[in-house]
């Protein structure tokens, strides 16, 4: 099993799919694993996914394929929730096994930008005065840059003198 | 058959119902007649998207459904 992608409408637990995940993949160097969860806000009495049958389930997909094909995994779980959510609920799930660490630290935090800017989910809260839909983030699109086209940054470097460098965009620093 | 509407996020809220079909077939024009006031200024704007049948079409305005075919209208998302 090395590609496990699903899409609930209701309560899970974590550690349900996680033992399993990490069982079927014997040889294993790492396993890394991120849990979301709804953060606790006075105001907010809720929070609800809205997810489209035709798409989401298919983009998550082909999210983790590109996940496990750049980070080189041996398996990749997702899980996300849809739904009415309360604080505390599992929102999101991702667990990669890799035959080294910096694979699945690295396999995770990409799923996750992708996951949080680049998917078919529509977000909305509750608050004492009734539902607020939750608009995108700039953030969430500078997360995003951090894993656009490493290979132009490397042209770029190799092709230039020392003042090329300045072409580097300051999110790939972080690695 | 007619074609599907699908409004996604606060599309649906603007619409005032979570989907609702329309007389095949349809395109661009035929959807701006059909989605009057907000909803049609809505989907006029440039990060509002449509698809087809699950495909994002790449130019809106090239729409084209037939009966049985779904139109989906997906306003920016807002992450998971």
């Amino acid at each position: 099993m090395a590609r496990d992608v699903r899409l609930l409408t209701q309560p899970f637990s974590p550690g349900q799919f996680v033992g399993p995940f990490t069982n079927a993949h014997p040889g294993l160097g790492g396993v890394c694993t991120f849990v979301g969860e709804v953060r606790s806000d006075d105001a907010v009495e809720a929070l609800e996914l809205i997810h489209y049958e035709k798409m989401t389930l298919k983009g998550m997909e082909e999210l983790a394929d590109k996940a496990i094909e750049r980070f080189g995994l041996m398996g990749l779980l997702v899980v996300h929730r849809s739904g009415v959510m309360h604080v505390g609920e599992p929102i999101v799930l991702v667990s990669a096994a890799a035959r080294h660490r910096r694979e699945a630290i690295e396999a995770v935090d990409y799923t996750m930008d992708h996951l949080k800017s680049d998917s078919w989910f529509w977000k909305r809260e509750k608050r004492a005065d009734g539902w607020h839909w939750i608009e995108p983030r700039e953030q969430d699109h500078s997360d995003l840059a951090r894993w656009a086209s490493p290979e132009f940054n490397a042209f770029d470097l190799n092709q230039g003198g020392g003042l090329r460098i300045k072409a580097i965009p300051t999110s790939q620093n972080w690695r | 058959m007619a074609v599907k509407l699908v409004f996604l996020g606060k599309l649906a809220d603007l619409a005032g119902v979570d989907e609702r079909d329309v007389e095949a077939p349809l395109d661009w024009q035929g959807l701006l007649d059909e989605l009057q006031g907000p909803i049609g200024d809505a989907v006029q704007q440039d990060r509002t998207r449509i698809a087809l049948n699950g495909e994002v079409l790449a130019d809106k305005s090239a729409l084209h459904a037939n009966s049985g075919d779904e139109v989906a209208l997906l306003p920016p998302v807002s992450g998971g």
